[in-house]
């Protein structure tokens, strides 16, 4: 069992949205815990609310038309659906820090990288501006952008891609984060610059040690990154598990599939992929029983009734469903 | 390779576009030079793969073969016959036996045409059976791709990203086509329904004797239904083989360090590997480097590299690399 501290302990987060068509149902009580140091990994398509928990959790959302309910969201013991929005803006950026999936949208074009690099640093720790300026310097070295000083009074549009998510993390980094989450870093970019920035936060997350939860749709990445990873499907979690588990020996249905329908090195020219036929679930019309069952290979009554709890199937191995997919049958 | 089951020869093709300075009075200041120089083969019933990150021209390729863009110079030939010389009403009759299929498929549907008016356009424009027939094809072709023809009246907003997907596809086939450009068809679609649209286009290829030139930058898809696999790098190709050797026995550097960044899927193997991270970003096809173009972020570059720009040659029965130093690249990179 793992006992490093826990640092962020969602229960039963909800989420949703209220739009003219109806009530979006976009994150339906998901439960899971972040330990310090760790790296977790939450993979799904899109829609299934893997953005949406976070942005949930950073309360980075519009309320209305969102509504966040949960049991608790617990960060290093606290509350953080009881803080206070100025006490929410004080840990935003500190101890939680966050960065997105667009590199060319969520840098301010009018304002210098510097400028942005050394907003948490005087804001959250009080810098002055000359030592604010020498801590950017740093932090842009160490994220390997070469010539750190002069870069500083760059505009982002100066910056490619690659170097415009590496000024993202170096914010992110700025106030030395106790947790970072990562959503889609790298979708935008290309293969090989993917490979760079994957390489450079797992050196820097080895070097300071901030737990980090990487939020992507490539099962690919997760495999080599994380230590454990959550799947969601149609705002649920579906299976959390240790990674080397989660692609060996998985046990829920979409995850079986999902892995499945992924073109194999090793296989015989000419070969058919695996497909998981039809759609996800509406999440304006969300069904009663199990959201995969109009897609399930393996779907019973039972499972067009009742929805499944997420249950512990193997040590540190949970699923929701309620087929053994070894065997087809009820567990 | 005999030259009767050659369906589309490119040769020595260039794509240039202008960097104009002024507004009235605009002149040439400079170039982009998107497809520097490039010659392939693609034999009739094959997938050729076109890899290659994003700017490296694999798109521009694809239009300007199709002569959507009007090449700067070389040839393209489709069954012998040359497109560049090729008038307009030759060009246009042409055009029934070429399609493409958009990379983006909520923006490559006229949101405000029904997808029976959509997949019918072509069959208009070349005249082709009264309204009834072409009605008829139209469901026909729904069913194709596997959508229900009772959908001919809605319009596009109505259906998800791989539904669209099968209706560019459908839109694509109306004509009855040899050669099918995919320009990224997978690339905007999530992970299980990527699945469904590949398989698609492979049953429609063995049903339909189609030929594809499949442009993607996901390389376990484009090694999964590709023949032959060329890679790109900022406007020129730089190794073309079939698809298996280029996987398992690559020569180019670059291919090398591409291959060995695209991410496993299995946990044990990704931390064994060897990774190979290329420094830096691509340079700007405005302003390629001197040389080999890839020289800057090579990991074995020499004097040379810089200087001379490599021939593309046949290295290996087959297969075709452009660079100096191939073996040393095959001792030092794996």
């Amino acid at each position: 069992m793992d006992d490093r501290e826990v640092i962020l302990d969602i229960q039963n987060l909800r989420t949703r949205f209220d739009t003219q068509e109806g009530k979006v149902h976009a994150v339906n009580g998901i439960t899971y815990q972040v330990r310090a140091g760790e790296t977790l990994g939450i993979v799904g398509e899109s829609g299934c609310g893997k953005s949406v928990s976070m942005l949930s959790v950073m309360r980075l959302l519009d309320v209305p038309p969102a509504s966040i309910q949960a049991d608790a969201i617990n960060f290093k013991g606290d509350n953080l659906l009881e803080y206070s929005k100025g006490e929410m803006r004080r840990i935003r950026g500190s101890k939680l820090a966050m960065i997105f999936q667009d590199p060319m949208t969520s840098l301010n074009p009018v304002l210098t990288i510097g400028f942005q690099i050394k907003e948490p640093l005087k804001l959250h720790l009080g810098m002055s501006d000359d030592e604010a300026d020498e801590r950017a310097a740093e932090l842009l070295k160490l994220v390997g952008i070469p010539d750190a000083e002069s870069r500083l009074n760059d505009y982002p549009h100066q910056f490619s891609g690659g170097m415009r998510q590496r000024a993202m993390i170096a914010i992110a980094l700025a106030c030395n984060p106790t947790l970072l989450i990562a959503d889609e870093p790298t979708t935008a970019l290309d293969v090989t610059i993917q490979a760079q920035l994957v390489e450079l936060v797992k050196e820097l997350q080895d070097e300071l040690g901030m737990a980090l939860i990487w939020i992507t749709h490539d099962l690919g990445v997760v495999a080599g990154l994380a230590e454990r990873v959550i799947v969601m499907y149609a705002g649920f979690v579906v299976e959390d598990a240790p990674v080397d588990n989660l692609y060996e020996d998985p046990r829920h249905p979409y995850t079986f599939s999902l892995l499945k329908s992924l073109p194999k090195l090793e296989e015989e020219p000419g070969t058919k992929l695996e497909t998981i036929e039809g759609l996800p679930p509406d999440l304006l019309d969300m069904p009663t029983g199990c959201p995969f069952v109009p897609r399930c290979p393996f779907a019973k009554d039972k499972c067009r009734e009742l929805n499944p709890r997420l249950e512990e199937v193997a040590p540190n191995h949970q699923i929701a469903c309620w087929v053994d997919i070894n065997t087809g049958e009820l567990r | 390779m005999t030259e009767n089951n050659t369906l589309l020869k490119v040769k020595n093709l260039v794509k240039h576009f202008p960097i104009t300075r002024g507004i009235i009075f605009q002149n040439q200041v400079g170039a982009v030079k998107a497809v520097d120089n490039i010659s392939f083969n693609i034999k009739k019933g094959e997938t050729l793969g076109l890899v290659g990150e994003s700017g490296c021209g694999k798109t521009t390729t694809g239009r300007t073969i199709l002569q959507l863009h009007e090449p700067t110079a070389g040839r393209v030939e489709f069954r012998g016959i040359d497109l560049v010389e090729a008038g307009d009403s030759k060009m246009r009759e042409l055009r029934r036996d070429m399609q493409i299929i958009f990379q983006d498929p909520y923006a490559s549907l006229n949101p405000r045409m029904t997808v029976g008016r959509i997949i019918s356009e072509p069959l208009e424009v070349h005249n082709i059976g009264t309204p009834k027939e072409r009605r008829d094809r139209v469901q026909e072709l729904l069913r194709l791709v596997g959508l229900n023809p009772y959908f001919v009246n809605r319009y596009p907003h109505e259906f998800s990203g791989g539904q669209r997907q099968r209706i560019g596809v459908a839109r694509a086939l109306a004509l009855e086509p040899e050669f099918i450009v995919c320009d990224e068809p997978i690339s905007a679609l999530d992970v299980s329904i990527q699945a469904q649209v590949v398989n698609l286009l492979e049953e429609l290829q063995e049903e339909l004797g189609l030929t594809y030139l499949f442009i993607a930058h996901d390389l376990s898809m484009v090694r999964h239904i590709s023949d032959r696999v060329a890679v790109m790098y900022l406007g020129k190709i730089v190794e073309l083989a079939d698809r298996d050797d280029l996987f398992e026995n690559s020569f180019h550097p670059y291919t090398i360090a591409l291959l060995s960044a695209v991410p496993l899927h299995n946990p044990a193997a990704e931390r064994e590997r060897k990774r190979i991270i290329l420094k830096g970003d691509v340079p700007s096809p405005a302003n390629p480097p001197s040389g080999c173009r890839f020289h800057t972020r090579c990991p074995i570059a020499e004097e040379k590299c810089s200087v001379e720009d490599p021939e593309f040659r046949e290295y290996e029965e087959g297969h075709w690399v452009a660079c100096h130093f191939v073996e040393k690249a095959q001792n030092q990179m794996k």
